[in-house]
């Protein structure tokens, strides 16, 4: 039983009016540090992923890093057919899955960007691979405006406009600030982390598969074999020693970037900005938006399509926010049954002289 | 998805400023007929609404709640709460044969209910965890306690009235099982629907009633099946309340949610819900009608348990259908969402492949 157990269970159990209002107060506010709602007074700020797909490279490096790191088991030795992805999904045994999307649909004028007379890579290869995301330029991978094609210097050597884009998404736990999946647990195996993330206890978790439907991404599911739900932890053991996530940590071009939120947002918004300089409009970022239906994402994307093509609900809601709502139905329903019983007994007795 | 536009069509050298290119995903292109949602048999009467998905593939996570575990505590849960209402009607009454075997069904079908519950479990032996916290954020914490107070309660209700010992204790007990019944049969409810299923979530207003509707409809049925025709007439009386309600609300809700109500009335479940109402129908006739035949009595309330449990199967697999279709989680969405930012934010622009259509 974890530190935050007791504390919610103490909190819970003796002033339950109390509970009754302020249970659905998380799942209610607009912009809210989850943390906080949570009972944490003193905490560290709000942890999350900014994933730019707009450079993710399909790698997979983050499916990899979690699967060893984390001990996930393998997830089904199939081919699927759908391009690159033989994961298919996030599931209990995937908690980073790189999507694949091919469109006929150039991206842009592609850039191949292999001309690199003036780059001495070997001033280059001494920084290490760690270039911080302000300065990726720095890699010769990325130099001048990659992603986006339209640089000024016009189209290289190669290149032709291609009537073909490719599109690479490497898709996580939302770690949602209204998340239906911890509402929803009815052990209190799911918290929330003093990070503002969202974990499954495993000691705790009795399989009862209550989280897997709640969730509107379709992000945790149960572990064969083992019964219990499982999903992305964002590392806790790894936040807790102030190191960064493995995907984070193993994704080569900064498509996963990790950090304090409020951080991310703004880089996500100099990002977008950047991009739609350079011409490429169908940028967009998703669930980056501490007003949408769960409260903004801990692990927020920068999309180069609709959510959908991604997999991704387009207008996802936590389902707890209509839960006042459905208690009232329920009440209602409830005194309906209960006045049905008493008017069919009222009923008999009437007409109860045939009896 | 037509290829009519050419790809590309309208991109400059200067890249996509102020364009709108052909965006023809080709995801979903080769993927098999039974992932895009088409289906035979009856035609739609407006054309299938079109989307965008990942190959296909669902958006949500199918629950993994399994059958019989977990249709069967939803319609022992209200067959329980129902009888438990009779049972203390019942005893007020003076109908001691209706008395038992409500107070008896109440106990055998909570109970039962319980054990499906945690049979349903991915560790059963932690079944006990559930009591670990009180949490009004989840209904299947409210259940837990609920289900925790109420069955000890039926259990003692039903041993007083089988053995005839400790009367005082077993009306007390019959009091609190009548109080807690109509929650039973009802929370359940707002369990299934306080997910993201759209079939289960969508319904949430109507839902509740459906339950209870069917739960007093079978605890009517249990009542003329198996008590003596002189003293059946307050079942045979909830029965055809209950069937009303279940009817009404079950109508409204599937008018109401529209394309996401498709499978209530399609594939698995669709076939469970239609048997539910002709069942529904038989036993409320016969109930009605066969007013002085033992016989009749027994056959309807037998239908009227029947009933019962189809309307639990039939919507725990139209859940199931509408969660593993990525057209009922998209489509609502995008309409939402269209209709949230008419023609296009700064970023987002509006989407080709998704066409308005909503029968």
């Amino acid at each position: 039983m974890s530190v935050v157990d007791v504390k919610r269970a103490a909190k819970v159990a003796p002033w339950l009016p109390e509970v009754l209002h302020g249970g659905f107060k998380g799942a209610l506010a607009g912009d809210a540090d989850p943390a906080a709602i949570d009972g944490y007074a003193d905490h560290p700020p709000r942890m999350g992923f900014f994933t730019d797909t707009s450079v993710c490279i399909g790698c997979k490096a983050c499916e990899v890093a979690c699967k060893e790191w984390n001990h996930v088991p393998e997830d089904g030795l199939k081919f699927t057919g759908m391009s690159y992805d033989n994961t298919g999904g996030l599931s209990a045994d995937t908690w980073r899955h790189v999507a694949f999307i091919e469109q006929r649909k150039p991206l842009a004028w592609q850039d191949p960007g292999v001309s690199h007379a003036e780059v001495n890579v070997f001033a280059l290869a001494g920084q290490g691979s760690g270039a911080s995301p302000e300065q990726p330029a720095m890699t010769p991978s990325a130099t001048g405006s990659s992603a986006t094609g339209s640089s000024a210097t016009g189209p290289s050597a190669t290149g032709p406009d291609g009537q073909l884009r490719w599109l690479m998404s490497s898709d996580v736990c939302k770690h949602c600030t209204h998340a239906a999946c911890l509402d929803v647990c009815p052990t209190g195996s799911l918290f929330r982390t003093e990070f503002g993330t969202v974990v499954v206890q495993e000691d705790i978790c009795n399989g009862c598969g209550y989280c897997i439907p709640a969730c509107p991404y379709g992000v945790i599911g149960q572990r064969a074999g083992d019964g219990r739900a499982w999903k992305c932890t964002l590392c806790y053991d790894r936040l807790s020693d102030g190191m960064e996530p493995a995907c984070a940590k193993a994704c080569p071009t900064d498509s996963i970037q990790f950090g304090p939120l409020e951080e991310l947002r703004e880089r996500a918004a100099r990002r977008l900005t950047r991009l739609h300089e350079a011409g490429v409009t169908d940028a967009r970022l998703y669930g980056a938006d501490p007003g949408d239906g769960v409260g903004g994402d801990g692990a927020f994307f920068l999309l180069l399509d609709e959510p959908e093509v991604y997999g991704l609900p387009p207008d996802p809601v936590v389902t707890t926010r209509d839960l006042p709502s459905m208690w009232r139905h329920v009440g209602a329903a409830a005194a309906a049954m209960a006045a049905a019983a008493v008017g069919a007994f009222a009923a008999a007795v009437i007409g109860g002289r045939d009896r | 998805m037509s290829e009519s536009e050419a790809p590309g069509q309208g991109v400059t050298r200067e890249g996509l400023r102020g364009k709108r290119p052909g965006r023809h995903a080709m995801t979903g292109v080769n993927i098999p007929r039974r992932w895009r949602g088409r289906r035979r048999g009856e035609q739609p009467m407006v054309p299938p609404a079109e989307f965008t998905s990942y190959y296909g593939k669902p958006v949500i996570s199918q629950p993994v709640w399994q059958a019989p575990d977990i249709p069967g505590y939803l319609f022992l849960g209200g067959l329980a709460g129902g009888a438990s209402l009779l049972a203390a009607g019942a005893d007020l009454t003076g109908r001691p044969a209706l008395g038992r075997v409500s107070k008896a069904g109440a106990f055998a079908a909570g109970g039962l209910s319980l054990a499906a519950l945690v049979h349903d479990l991915g560790r059963r032996a932690r079944f006990l965890n559930m009591l670990r916290v009180f949490k009004v954020t989840s209904p299947m914490s409210v259940g837990s306690w609920l289900l925790a107070g109420y069955v000890p309660a039926t259990g003692v209700a039903a041993l007083t009235a089988l053995t005839g010992r400790l009367r005082p204790v077993g009306t007390a007990a019959t009091a609190a099982s009548a109080l807690l019944g109509p929650a039973v049969a009802s929370y359940t409810a707002a369990l299934i629907s306080d997910t993201a299923v759209p079939a289960w979530h969508d319904g949430y207003p109507e839902m509740p009633f459906v339950f209870t509707g069917s739960g007093a409809m079978a605890a009517g049925g249990l009542g003329l099946l198996a008590t003596p025709a002189a003293e059946n007439v307050p079942a045979r009386n909830l029965a055809l309340l209950g069937t009303a309600m279940e009817l009404a609300a079950s109508e409204r809700m599937t008018r109401r949610i529209g394309m996401v109500a498709e499978p209530y009335s399609e594939g698995r479940g669709g076939a469970y819900m239609k048997a539910a109402k002709a069942l529904a129908l038989l036993g409320a006739a016969g109930a009605a009608l066969g007013r002085r035949s033992r016989v009749a009595a027994a056959l309807s309330g037998a239908a009227l348990l029947a009933a019962s449990a189809a309307t639990r199967w039939g919507i725990y697999h139209a859940g199931m259908a509408s969660a593993g279709d990525p057209k009922y989680t998209v489509v609502p969405q995008r309409q939402r969402l269209n209709g949230r930012a008419p023609s296009g934010g700064s970023a987002t622009a509006p989407m080709p492949q998704t066409a308005p259509g909503r029968p």
